[in-house]
C-alpha cells in the first residue's frame, strides 16, 4: 500500500487512506472481498468527488467532508427502544452486530460472515468513479445484517435495523432479499451521539409478487456525516415502498437507486427532509423503469430553517421497452428562513413512446394569512407555525397507511419542531 | 369594554391609510352594529382589532378593559377574550378541524391558567355546539374549512366562537353567504351568547342581519371613520335611503 500523502490530498482523504492502512488486516473478507477493498481505496486515492462530477454537482464531497474522525474501538452504543412497539430489533452497535434474534420466515446472517465467506463481494464497490459512498463503505465495512425473507412468508411484526454509534466511524450494510410473494415491513434507524462518519448501504431485491415497505429514519447528531445508499431491484407484480425521514446530521447524502425490472410492479417513494442549523442534506435518486406497465410515484417534502441547505436530484429513466410507464415525481419545499436553501433537479429521460411521466417542484413559505387565522384563535406563534409545518408534511406521512407508524413519525416531527421551529 | 380612540391604521406594505381617525366605544353587554359601504374599512377595522400584522397603527389607541392591546400579538388578544369571526374564513389544508379546535381551546385555557380540556369533554362540547348550529359532525373531520361551502364556513366561525367563549366578539359580515334559514340559526347562536359581561361588534353591509341580532347602537363607517352613530332606527333609515345621505352629510 502506498500510504504517503500526495500533496493535493485533503485531510479527510488522507485520514481515510491512513485508516485503511492501519485497519485492513483486521477487516473481515476472503480474497474477492480484499480485492474489492483495495480497488475502493485506490479510487479514494484519486480523490473524493467534487462538483465537477455531475452526480455530486450540488454536494462537493471533497470540500464538505473536511475531517474524518478516527475509529473508536472502545465505543459501544446502546440499543434503542424500537420505533414501533412489538418490532423485532436487529442492532448494529458501534459497527458490530451484538445479537441475532430469530424471526420465523427470515434467515438472518451477519454481514461479517458474508464478507468472510466472500458471498457479499458482488455487492461491493465495482469501480464506478462517482460511487464515493460505495468506495468508502467497501473499504471499511465490517458488519450488518443480511436478511432472506422466505418465499410466501408474511412477516407480521416490523423488523427494525438499528445502526447506532457513539462517535468515530461505522460502516455497515443491510442486504435484503424478499422472496416471491413475501410481505414485510423494515425500519432502518440511523442515529448516534458524537462526531462521526457513518456509511450504510443496503442492497434490496424484491422478487415477483412480493410487497416490501422500508422506512429509513435518519437522526444523526449535528456533527455527524451520514452517507447512505439504498439499491433496489423490483421484480414483476411486486411493490416496494420506500419512506425516509432525514432529521439530523451535518452532512447527509442519501442515494437511492431503483431498478423497476419486472412488469406490472410499483415503486413508491415518500421522503421528508427536516433541515436545520448548518445541515447540508442531499437526496439523489436514479430510477429506471425497465419493464412495461410499471408505476412509480415520488413525493419529497422539505422543511428548511436556519442556514440549512437541501438538495434533491431525481432522475427517472424509462427504457424503450417500458411502455405504459406511469411515473410522477414532486418535490415541495417549505422555507422558514431567508438563509435556508433548497435545490431541486428533476430529470426525465424517456425512450418509450407510450408513457405518462411528470414532475414538479415548488418552494413556498408559511402562509401569513393562515398563520394569522390560527393565532387569532389563541394559538401562539410557535405552535401555529408547527401546525402549518405538520400540515405541509401530513399528506406524505399519511401515505404510509400504517397508523402506528404515522403516529410515531409525527412524534418525531413534533420533537424536531420543538427544538428547531 | 372597548374604546377606540382616534385610530389611524395603514397597510404595512404600501403605507396606504385606511382607518383615518376612528372613534368608537362599546360597553360590556352592548351589541354595536357597524355599517358602511363597501370599501369603507369595516374589515380592516376588524383585522386591526384582532392584530393582523398586515396593518400598522400609526396613531390613536385601542383600549380593551381599559388596557391598550396594540402591543399584543393576535394570540395574546384571543387569549384575553377578543374573537373575530372572519368575513372570509381561510381554508387550511392539512390541519384537521378537530385537532385545530382542541389546540385553540387548550391554548386559551393554558394562557388563562385553566386546566386543559380532555378529549371526551371537548368532543361533548363540540357536539353540543354543532347541534345548536345544525352542523354535521362529519364536516369537522375534514381539514379546516377545506371544501366547506360559504355558509358552512360562516357556521364554523360561530361554532368556534361558541366554544372559545370570548368577551369581545367581532363578527365581520357573518350574514353574507347565508340563506334565510341558516341566518336564523346563526343569529340564534349569536343571541345565545349575549350577556352582560360580553360585548359584540356586528359588522354588516345590510340591515337584514339586524332583524335577527338586534343591536343597541348603530355606527356608520365611511372612509375609515365613524361618521354617524345612533340606535337601531339608524339602520332602518340607511336601509330606506341608502348610505349616500349619511355619508354625504359627513363629507
Ligand atoms: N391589505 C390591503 N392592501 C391594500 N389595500 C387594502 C388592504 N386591506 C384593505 N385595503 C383597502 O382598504 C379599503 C377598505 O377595505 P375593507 O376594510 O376590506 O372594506 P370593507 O370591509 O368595509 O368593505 C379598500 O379600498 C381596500 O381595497
Ligand atoms: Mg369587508
Amino acid at each position: 500500500m502506498n500510504v504517503h500523502a500526495t500533496p493535493q490530498m485533503t485531510a479527510a482523504e488522507q485520514a481515510l487512506i491512513d485508516t485503511y492502512g492501519q485497519l485492513f488486516s483486521d477487516l473481515p473478507g476472503d480474497t474477492a472481498v480484499v480485492v474489492r477493498r483495495d480497488e475502493a481505496v485506490e479510487a479514494l486515492k484519486s480523490g473524493l468527488p467534487t462538483r465537477r462530477v455531475e452526480a455530486w454537482h450540488y454536494t462537493d464531497l471533497r470540500r464538505l467532508l473536511s475531517t474524518v474522525p478516527a475509529f473508536d474501538p472502545l465505543a459501544r452504543a446502546k440499543e434503542q427502544p424500537a420505533l414501533l412497539s412489538g418490532a423485532t430489533v436487529l442492532p448494529v452497535l458501534s459497527g458490530t452486530v451484538t445479537s441475532m434474534p430469530q424471526i420465523e420466515g427470515v434467515a438472518i446472517r451477519r454481514i461479517f460472515d458474508r464478507l468472510s465467506d466472500g458471498s457479499l463481494a458482488a455487492q461491493l464497490f465495482d469501480g464506478d468513479a462517482a460511487d464515493a459512498i460505495g468506495a468508502i463503505n467497501t473499504a471499511f465495512v465490517g458488519d450488518g445484517y443480511a436478511l432472506d425473507i422466505a418465499e410466501g412468508a408474511e412477516i407480521a411484526k416490523p423488523i427494525e435495523l438499528q445502526n447506532l454509534h457513539e462517535g468515530g466511524q461505522t460502516h455497515v450494510r443491510f442486504a435484503t432479499h424478499a422472496g416471491r410473494n413475501s410481505r414485510a415491513t423494515i425500519v432502518e434507524r440511523q442515529t448516534g451521539t458524537g462526531e462521526a462518519l457513518v456509511s450504510a448501504i443496503s442492497h434490496i431485491t424484491v422478487e415477483d409478487g412480493a410487497e416490501l415497505t422500508w422506512i429509513i429514519l435518519q437522526e444523526q447528531p449535528d456533527d455527524a456525516t451520514f452517507l447512505g445508499q439504498t439499491n433496489i431491484e423490483i421484480g414483476a407484480d411486486a411493490k416496494f415502498t420506500l419512506f425516509f425521514m432525514n432529521a439530523g446530521g451535518k452532512l447527509v447524502r442519501q442515494e437511492v437507486t431503483v431498478n423497476v425490472a419486472g412488469e406490472g410492479s410499483e415503486f413508491i417513494l415518500r421522503g421528508v427532509n427536516l433541515l436545520a442549523g448548518g445541515t447540508h442534506c442531499d437526496v439523489t435518486m436514479v430510477l429506471d423503469h425497465a419493464a412495461a406497465n410499471t408505476v412509480s410515484t415520488e413525493v419529497i417534502r422539505n422543511v428548511v430553517t436556519d442556514q440549512a441547505k437541501g438538495v434533491f436530484q431525481g432522475q427517472i429513466r424509462v427504457a424503450r421497452e417500458a411502455q405504459k410507464t406511469d411515473a410522477k415525481m414532486a418535490c415541495n419545499t417549505l422555507l422558514l428562513t431567508d438563509e435556508g436553501e433548497f435545490s431541486a433537479k428533476p430529470e426525465l429521460e424517456i425512450f418509450a413512446d407510450d408513457v405518462a411521466c411528470g414532475h414538479g417542484a415548488t418552494v413556498t413559505e408559511i402562509d401569513q394569512g393562515h398563520l394569522f387565522y390560527l393565532m387569532a384563535r389563541g394559538i401562539d406563534e410557535k405552535t401555529a407555525r408547527g401546525l402549518l409545518v405538520r400540515a405541509f408534511l401530513a399528506e406524505v406521512i399519511e401515505d404510509l397507511e400504517n397508523e402506528a407508524m404515522v403516529e410515531a413519525l409525527e412524534e418525531k416531527l413534533t420533537a424536531w419542531f420543538a427544538t428547531h421551529g | 369594554m372597548l374604546e377606540i380612540k382616534n385610530l389611524h391604521a395603514r397597510v404595512a406594505e404600501t403605507g396606504t391609510e385606511i382607518i383615518r381617525g376612528l372613534d368608537l366605544t362599546v360597553k360590556a353587554g352592548e351589541v354595536a352594529a357597524i355599517m358602511g359601504p363597501n370599501g369603507s374599512g369595516k374589515s380592516t377595522l376588524s383585522y386591526v382589532l384582532a392584530g393582523r400584522p398586515d396593518y400598522e397603527v400609526t396613531d390613536g389607541d385601542i383600549l380593551y378593559d381599559g388596557q391598550s392591546i396594540l402591543e399584543m400579538d393576535p394570540a395574546e388578544r384571543a387569549a384575553a377574550g377578543v374573537f373575530l369571526a372572519f368575513q372570509y374564513p381561510m381554508e387550511i389544508p392539512g390541519v384537521a378541524t378537530m385537532e385545530f379546535l382542541k389546540v385553540a381551546i387548550n391554548s386559551q385555557r393554558r394562557a388563562r391558567g385553566d386546566a386543559e380540556l380532555k378529549i371526551p369533554d371537548l368532543l361533548k362540547k363540540v357536539k353540543e355546539a354543532a347541534g345548536t348550529l345544525e352542523m354535521d359532525m362529519a364536516m369537522l373531520k375534514r381539514p379546516l374549512n377545506v371544501g366547506f361551502s360559504g355558509g358552512e364556513k360562516k357556521r364554523a366561525e360561530i361554532l368556534q366562537m361558541m366554544l372559545l367563549e370570548p368577551k369581545l366578539c367581532v363578527l365581520d359580515e357573518t350574514d353574507s353567504g347565508l340563506d334565510i334559514d341558516a341566518l336564523k340559526i346563526v343569529a340564534d347562536g349569536v343571541n345565545a351568547l349575549r350577556s352582560p359581561e360580553r360585548a359584540m361588534v356586528v359588522i354588516t353591509h345590510y340591515q337584514r342581519l339586524l332583524d335577527y341580532i338586534v343591536p343597541d347602537t348603530v355606527h356608520v363607517l365611511s372612509r375609515g371613520r365613524v361618521v354617524k352613530s345612533g340606535d337601531k332606527g339608524l339602520a332602518l333609515e340607511l336601509e330606506k335611503n341608502g348610505y349616500a345621505g349619511v355619508v354625504g352629510e359627513a363629507a
